[in-house]
């Protein structure tokens, strides 16, 4: 049910006299027209995550490499504890 | 597909169970909370892969196991005797009411149609002046502000055929019943990443403080679902009870303002009857008073008597962690559960396990390089 798409803009199409703002959406080349009241900032060229026909969020690529780097990130996290611990005992 | 593939990748999977697996080190319960999660869990086939002392219970984030009888009653009453247009996702046509399920109703020359969104709703109702259009509009947070949409662009556009029977739950209520309950053995969550992407981090501190547990916001993909897993896993080892926010690529920690307007504009709080747990105060929404215009159930005052639910069912059980759907599905194969919600999640995630959207029969870790989540919605593109 609460199945949501990450898409990019390609286009903002909202035409004069519609209230809603909308936008051709690219999901990995399948486009499809989008309501983009929900995401007021973002850009032709923004990626968007879609729910039902609405763009609920922007997709942030800083915090999307984030997961990536998590491993890394603990590994050299607990290295630093055990240096503590270490350092306690020792 | 960018933002999609990656997490997907069979290296990294492999390298955050590996991680799980020197992380843990006594037995955990930790409950997912959304439907979505659950089906990419079984999909993916990770549930065979993490480590044995890692339970994964899976939670009420499924419409068809939290929507009452009642409602779908509802719904087939305005569809057969109102002779409305009746509009609704695809995924609850098949729910049995308690009389019969609005796909039957359609059957019998009911105009039901299936729409992938509330919006496309407004324009049927457009298209058809002389007809009463209702939208189902089921859902979690995920779907309240496109349900809630529609009403605001009914209104602003002057569409005065078109209403919602609105069903909608929250999560938060959803988490406290769970807890409150005395057999209960939930140790951490993963809070559902779409919902936090409306709602923000906010209403999942205190529950963290309160029941002393982790809560972990999680995404959908094989990577989020283990970092998700992986970071939970920690907080138990490490006895920490925070929430943290695996997805923040898509969730910021105040959710999305703009949505939580149009969620505001249209709906107000209200009790709501969750299916095999009963009433929870504070769990759902309904239509504002003075738009009572766009509300259905005071539009045409349904009046229905409320069917009894099944005593079978196990929706309560299965909601605090007591039951878990995978097993009822495992031993439903052997003979069918009474429920016929429940024989619907049979069919409905049954297949998942064997024979992947492709169509092609995969097994063991090689499940999660397909795109299938890219598949169904393709699906769901072309279906509507
Ligand atoms: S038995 Fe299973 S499918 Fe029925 S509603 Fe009940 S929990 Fe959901």
């Amino acid at each position: 049910m609460c199945l949501a798409i990450p898409g990019k803009i390609t286009q903002i199409t909202t035409d004069p006299g519609n209230p809603f703002r909308s936008g051709k959406v690219s999901f990995g080349g399948i486009v499809r027209e989008v309501n983009l009241s929900l995401v007021p900032d973002a850009r032709e060229g923004d990626y968007v995550l879609v729910h039902v026909g609405a763009a609920i969020s922007m997709v942030d690529e800083a915090e999307a490499q984030t997961t990536f780097d998590y491993l890394k990130q603990i590994g050299e996290l607990d290295d630093l504890n055990l240096g503590a611990e270490d350092s306690k005992t020792g | 597909m960018k933002f999609l593939s990656e997490y997907r990748s069979p290296e990294l999977v492999d390298q955050y169970l590996r991680q799980i697996r020197e992380t843990v080190r006594r037995p955990w319960t930790i409950m997912e909370v959304c439907g979505g999660q659950t089906h990419s869990l079984v999909k993916n086939g990770i549930l065979n892969m993490l480590p044995p002392e890692v339970t994964m219970v899976h939670g009420p984030g499924c419409p068809v196991c939290v929507t009452p009888l009642h409602l779908i009653d509802k719904a087939v009453w305005l569809a057969e005797e109102q002779r409305v247009i009746l509009c609704s996702y695809g995924d609850m046509l098949r729910v049995p009411g308690s009389r019969k399920s609005l796909l039957e109703a359609k059957a019998a020359g009911a105009d039901v149609r299936i729409l992938y969104s509330p919006l496309e709703a407004v324009t049927v109702a457009q298209e058809n002046p002389g007809r009463e259009v209702v939208f189902f509009a089921v859902g979690f947070e995920t779907t309240a502000p496109a349900n809630a949409m529609s009403v605001v662009h009914a209104h602003q556009l002057g569409v005065q055929n078109y209403s919602i029977l609105a069903s909608h739950v929250l999560v938060p209520p959803a988490i406290e019943a769970v807890m409150n309950d005395p057999e209960a053995r939930i140790q951490g969550f993963l809070a559902a990443g779409h919902v936090c992407t409306i709602m923000g981090l906010h209403e999942y501190h205190p529950l963290a403080e309160k029941y002393k547990i982790p809560i972990v916001v999680t995404g959908f993909e094989p990577v989020d679902l283990l970092q998700g897993i992986l970071m939970a896993v920690r907080q138990l080892e490490n006895g920490e009870h925070r929430v943290e926010n695996q997805y923040s690529r898509v969730v910021r920690p105040e959710g999305n303002p703009e949505a939580r307007r149009v969620i505001e504009r249209v709906f107000t709080l209200s009790d709501r009857e969750w299916r095999g747990i009963g009433t929870i105060p504070n769990s759902g929404w309904e239509v504002q008073h003075d738009l009572s215009a766009y509300d259905a159930n005071r539009k045409f005052n349904v009046q229905l008597e409320k069917a009894p639910e099944s005593p079978d069912c196990i929706a309560g059980l299965v909601l605090k962690g007591i039951k878990n759907h995978t097993n009822a599905l495992n031993s439903a194969r052997a003979a069918p559960p009474p429920c016929p919600s429940a024989r619907l999640w049979c069919r409905r995630k049954a297949p998942a396990q064997h024979t992947i959207i492709t169509g092609r029969r995969v097994s063991g870790s090689t499940v999660y390089r397909l795109p299938s989540t890219v598949y169904r919605y393709a699906n769901t593109l072309s279906d509507a």
